[in-house]
């Protein structure tokens, strides 16, 4: 099983109803995110071209985060998703500078904190919070193992494209083209 | 007009709009392991080629400043984690894919065993602080003494340790090449700040510790020899070091687009002048300028190259890590 | 990706200054403590009780369910699947509905304005206390002028159960901002045109188009759920996409054809596609036959409007302006041009959407898959009352006589009604204002604030303290809509449907239902016979149960869908009765005619920026509406403040900088109250600047929004009012930029 996520830029209009709803989901506390919307424009007005993408964790399959981790707080569970203990965690911050998205955080409580695919939602076969709210259906969450999952459907029809391919991890959320 | 912006308001703390999560702890604790392995290695090398009575300094002295350092570094260290409650997790896993386990670890072998070292010259030691203007050390170390002697277990015990002194000498060797290496390789060990993300880091790390201690140890020597010996030896290391800053940032010249940005932030960004002006002047030529002065027979008072070699040292950690902070994968 | 490196790279640099060197500062946790429990456990959706709801943060009002956690508290809302507004999925505001109800700035007592000290204050009060004062002072009123003399402005759901106490009252004077500072242009021009308005949500059949076409329409930016929904379906089946707009806008950068026009010519370009439609035979001939009225007049008409002719005006190349109403005739008739919501722009607003209107005839789509599709909507009974007493005048006699096309009350000429110098007999004297901050809604604060100063009574019934709480006598504080029940929900759609919402929590503070501060007026008012249920649950369920459910039921399923009655589409040569004049969709208005006005829109040039002035234009952002939700501690996290978006050039040639703050000053001297920072970007035009509603809000009380970024009502003090329907104008203000606060500079 190998959970993953696309995001299609050509219908997202970046209204971060993505972001609220993980929010209102995992108690996320005010201030922090797990999840962004970022935007890129890029020409002269009119001949102008714009990009918007909802990011979060990659949940790469080569994942230094979990590497340099000196505690084993974080940790990859099944399906391949990235989460961390927080009793585990002593919060050195070596995570945070290890992952290229700048998709962790330290929590108020002083652990670190990231997205969890909405593990707690997954194992029960529901989509994550961001998915199952985004309201253009931007988002589509599912199994790469599984040849009919939406995901796998996505990315054999569309063009894609990943966030710091050059890093080296291997992101699991693909931007659809 | 190129433009990328944040449009669902994330403002997360220390990571947002530019990742600062690590302050002046970490450089901190990154120099004065650095510091520290440096002592330690004289010691035990100079200990382990016979050279224990040319350089009494270095070998029975200067050590005694190790244990020291490395406990500011470790209450840095603490000081820094955000959820030190849990600092224990550190000692119930051994992962040797993260250079913060090394460390952990590292440290927790080098502490007892550089405690040990000076213990073993603590008569020498003892009668270097007799007669300074600060009493403190002098009055700490007699009654260690002191202690030893009235108590048969600790007497014991302290002959156990002179009489392993090699064995211990030779771990302190390999312990110490492992910190002064694991203090530029928990930097470089995280690919996605292209700064740290470069083989050299290491090696540099290594040779500034080692060079930081020299100086040290050239700074505390009375001996005219001992002194001149080892700002020789210091003399080697910054131009070592000097070599290995050139090399690295001709690799990151010669690299990705986002390890030339980075170097960019030292060549004509907003680290040129404190990384050039003030590190690479202030830090490495000018203290090694004085020192070959003083080899020309030049009265140089050696405190001042050596003051400047350690703050050089310090404000190297405080550049690479605050600047690799600011290096990112763009995308 | 390389490609793109530059700009996150800039903004850091802003701050990096501040962060690098050498900083020795401590780390320091801002954290604001967070206003949901310790345990941070994702909440388990089996277990969770929910309830049913629709939501109140927009006019939408998607139906769903709000979920408590273990501890009972409200966690999440969550779209209802069978809710045709939603499709299960609430967009920003909605899901962050959450933050309305553990916003601890919100109206918590009833408060009376006292004086003290020679000072006005606000005193807080009992509910007896409050009602008391209101009910004697409408008595009073009513003895005194008429009932007629009371006025609601309300944008609430809860005004439902107002509009029924002020009718059994005695008055009609009610009046929405919505219609006269939004959509009732298009309103007016679509009932000249088809006989019936659009109403909302728009029976547009986006879901089967083949061709969008956009006027200043920013959907995305407006988070108009089930219409973004389909629009993004439209994308993905690879729908033509039309957009005209001076800013490069979200659904700009999605369009097929991306019109970047001058602003305040866009009725320029719609002659000129009418003109391409009708003279290279484009239009669909067999349907404006049959179902269209005054084609020969309307080809006479624009004649002269070539595409060449409109470059000249709207700075669109004719072959740009050619190859979109190709697009469209090719897509015809599975094509909409849409009529937009907000249309108050520029004073002939009805004969623009007039335009809109004929062009949608010419292509056939009204009526047509792809095109129009026909509405219904499922029949609300009414709670057996008493006949409501005849009102000897009402707002029609205000406003009918100048704006003889005005659908609805018109809230600023209520107001008018309400000025001192108001020397007709149809004197305003109350007001009843339900959930709406008529101080950045309705243009020309002054005068409102002038009616204020004149009233004999002025109750605001909200749930946040707004700018107008302020003015007010009384306050009451209404709760949440999570906290309370509402009227039923029944809107056109392609199914006819109802929603239920119901309180998922008891009410914080002292804060009270809309229906129950209604019922209460009524029983001290002597009205009690209108409302003879002791509590809501009594009512709505008799309703249920006269639409073939019941209370009970609609608690568990939140959404009923009925079969429908009515067709969706015209049948093929079907015979169709449009409600107007002719009994056809006229091109040519029988009724503007008769009326006075022109009978086919006609092109007038407005008033372009002088030197050193940039249009003010307004708009939205996904995760706010308008300016309700700038204090919502869910939103706020979103966007906290609004920025003024400047084209590179003009910054270069006023040596701005990104995110500096400046100050706007508009061609009547106004000096916004805060200042505003700067985004410099392509996306906008260098003749205009840009700002999202709703912020710069002068209410200390909202401890989010006060001061953050500039209201763009403020500077709106040229009203261009629309002759056929009386809405107010607001796109022809001009501003100019100012480095520093000009207040300070007067010595």
């Amino acid at each position: 099983m190998r959970y993953a996520m696309t995001m299609d830029i050509k219908k997202c209009v970046g209204c971060s109803d993505c972001v609220v709803a993980c929010q209102t989901e995992n108690n996320v506390p005010s201030g922090y995110c797990r999840d962004w919307i970022v935007e890129n424009v890029d020409g002269t007005y009119p001949n102008l071209e714009m990009e918007i993408r909802s990011e979060r964790c990659n949940h790469c399959d080569d994942t230094p985060c979990v590497r340099t981790c000196p505690t084993g707080a974080s940790h990859v569970i099944e399906g391949g998703i990235v989460k961390v203990t927080p009793a585990e965690c002593i919060g050195c911050g070596a995570c945070i500078q290890a992952c290229p998205y700048d998709a962790r955080y330290f929590h108020p409580d002083g652990y670190v904190d990231k997205c969890t695919f909405c593990d707690h939602r997954v194992a029960k076969g529901q989509d994550t919070a961001c998915v199952s709210v985004c309201p253009t259906h931007s988002l589509a969450f599912g199994d790469l193992d599984d040849p009919n999952s939406p995901v796998s459907i996505l990315l054999r029809n569309r063009k894609w494209k990943v966030n710091a391919p050059e890093a080296g991890t291997k992101p699991q959320v693909y931007f659809l083209i | 007009m190129k433009e990328e912006l944040f449009i669902s308001g994330r403002d997360i703390p220390f990571i947002d709009p530019v990742l600062h999560i690590w302050h002046w702890q970490i450089p901190l604790y990154l120099f004065v392991g650095g510091l520290a392995a440096g002592l330690i290695f004289f010691a035990s090398y100079f200990y382990l080629t016979g050279k224990e009575d040319k350089y009494p300094i270095a070998v029975k002295i200067a050590p005694i400043i190790a244990p020291i350092v490395i406990v500011l570094g470790l209450i840095a260290l603490l000081l820094d984690l955000r959820h030190p409650a849990y600092f224990w997790q550190l000692y119930t896993t051994i992962r040797l894919d993260s250079p913060m386990s090394w460390g952990a670890w590292t440290l927790g072998a080098v502490m007892p065993l550089s405690v040990l070292w000076p213990l073993i010259y603590i008569y020498e030691l003892k009668n270097y602080f007799e007669g300074m203007i600060c009493k403190m050390p002098y009055k700490i170390l007699n009654w260690l003494t002191n202690l030893i002697e009235k108590n048969w277990i600790l007497k014991w015990a302290f002959a156990l340790i002179i009489k392993n002194k090699k064995p211990i000498a030779i771990a302190n060797l390999v312990l110490s090449v492992i910190l002064g290496v694991y203090t530029g390789i928990l930097l470089s060990a995280f690919n996605a700040r292209p700064l740290w993300n470069t083989s050299i880091l290491g090696p540099l790390f290594l040779v500034s510790g080692l060079s930081t201690g020299a100086a040290t140890i050239m700074w505390m020597a009375k001996d005219h020899y001992e002194k001149l010996t080892f700002s020789k030896i210091d003399l080697l290391l910054i131009g070592i070091e000097i070599f290995f800053i050139i090399h690295m940032f001709m690799g990151f010249l010669s690299s990705t687009e986002v390890q030339q940005e980075a170097a960019a932030l030292f060549l004509g960004g907003e680290f040129t002048a404190v990384f050039w002006g003030v590190f690479f002047i202030g830090g490495l030529v000018f203290p090694a300028t004085l020192e070959v002065m003083e080899l020309f027979g030049y009265k140089i008072p050696i405190s001042i190259p050596a003051l400047f070699i350690l703050l050089g040292g310090a404000l190297l950690r405080f550049i690479m890590v605050d600047a690799g902070q600011i290096t990112r994968y763009l995308y | 990706m390389g490609g793109k490196k530059t700009s996150r790279r800039d903004f850091i640099k802003i701050s990096a200054l501040g962060a690098g060197g050498l900083a020795l500062a401590n780390p320091i946790l801002n954290w604001v403590p967070s206003f949901f429990p310790k345990e941070e456990k994702p909440i388990d959706e089996s277990k969770a009780k929910k309830f049913p709801t629709f939501c109140e943060i927009c006019f939408w009002k998607c139906a769903g369910f709000t979920y408590l956690n273990e501890d009972g508290k409200i966690q999440k809302i969550i779209g209802n699947e069978n809710d045709p507004h939603s499709n299960g999925r609430f967009c920003p505001r909605g899901t962050g509905g959450v933050g309305m109800y553990y916003d601890n700035d919100r109206l918590k007592t009833p408060l009376l304005r006292v004086e003290e000290k020679g000072e006005n204050v606000f005193k807080k009060v009992s509910w007896d206390e409050a009602l008391d004062f209101i009910a004697n002072k409408m008595k009073k009123i009513s003895k005194q002028f008429g009932p007629e003399s009371m006025a609601l402005l309300y944008h609430a759901s809860s005004g439902s159960y107002f509009k029924h106490l002020l009718h059994a009252y005695g008055s009609s004077n009610i009046a929405k901002p919505s219609y006269a500072q939004c959509l009732g242009p298009r309103e007016a021009g679509f009932v000249a045109t088809y006989g019936t308005s659009v109403s909302s949500p728009e029976p547009v059949d986006i879901k089967n188009t083949q061709c969008l076409v956009l006027i200043g329409n920013h959907v995305g930016e407006n988070m108009h759920n089930g219409y973004v929904q389909e629009v993004s379906e439209a994308i993905d089946r690879g729908a033509a996409i039309i957009t005209v707009d001076p800013r490069f806008s979200t659904i700009a950068s999605k369009s097929k054809y991306w019109l970047p026009i001058k602003p305040a010519t866009d009725l320029a370009l719609l002659l000129s596609w009418i003109h391409v439609l009708i003279y290279e035979d484009l239009y669909d001939k067999k349907y404006v036959e049959k179902y269209a009225f005054g084609l020969e007049e309307l080809k006479l008409h624009v004649k002269t409007n070539t595409p060449e002719w409109a470059y000249s005006i709207t700075d669109i190349k004719p072959e740009l302006i050619r190859n979109a109403a190709y697009e469209m005739a090719k897509a015809s008739p599975a094509v909409i041009v849409h009529p937009g919501r907000h249309t108050t722009w520029y004073g002939d607003d009805t004969q623009r959407t007039r335009a809109i209107a004929i062009l949608n005839a010419l292509l056939g789509s009204y009526g047509r898959k792809g095109g129009w599709y026909f509405p219904e909507t499922k029949e609300v009974p009414e709670y057996p009352s008493p006949a409501y007493p005849h009102p000897h005048w009402s707002w029609q006699d205000i406003t009918k006589p100048t704006y003889k096309s005005a659908g609805t009350g018109i809230s600023n000429d209520l107001i008018k009604a309400s000025l001192p110098d108001n020397k007709s007999e149809h004197k305003i004297k109350g007001w009843l204002v339900v959930g709406t901050d008529l101080l950045s809604t309705i243009p020309g604060r002054d005068i409102t604030i002038k009616a204020i100063k004149n009233l004999d009574l002025f109750v605001v019934v909200d749930t946040m303290p707004m700018e107008i709480t302020g003015y007010a006598d009384v306050v009451l504080p209404e709760c949440t809509y999570l906290e309370r029940y509402d009227d039923i929900r029944s809107n056109q759609h392609r199914y006819p449907n109802i929603a239920l919402r119901m309180p998922a929590a008891e009410p914080r503070w002292d804060s009270k239902p809309g229906w129950w501060i209604a019922r209460e007026l009524a029983i001290r008012l002597g009205l009690q016979d209108y409302f003879k249920w002791e509590n809501v649950e009594e009512e709505l369920d008799w309703k249920f149960k006269q639409m073939g459910t019941s209370l009970a039921e609609m608690q568990k399923i939140g959404v009923k869908v009925y079969e429908k009655e009515k067709k969706l589409y015209l049948n093929e040569d079907e015979d169709y009765f449009f409600n107007t004049d002719t009994g056809k969709i006229e091109l040519y208005s029988l009724d503007l005619e008769t009326k006075g006005y022109d009978p086919m829109p006609k092109y007038t040039a407005h008033k372009q920026p002088d030197p050193g002035f940039y249009r003010l234009i307004y708009g939205r952002a996904p995760m706010h509406t308008f300016g309700r939700t700038s204090n919502n501690p869910n939103l706020v996290d979103l966007k906290s403040e609004n920025e003024l978006w400047v084209n590179p050039k003009i910054a270069k040639i006023l040596g701005l900088e990104p995110s500096q703050k400046v100050w706007l000053r508009n061609q009547d001297k106004v000096v916004s109250s805060f200042p505003i920072k700067v985004r410099i970007t392509e996306r906008i035009r260098h003749d205009s600047v840009y700002m999202v509603h709703g912020f710069g809000k002068t209410n200390k009380n909202l401890t989010r929004a006060y001061g953050k970024g500039a209201n763009d009502s403020e500077l709106i003090t040229n009203i261009k009012i629309d002759p056929i329907m009386g809405g107010t104008g607001m796109r022809e203000n001009f501003v100019e930029i100012l480095i520093t606060n000009p207040k300070q500079e007067v010595i």
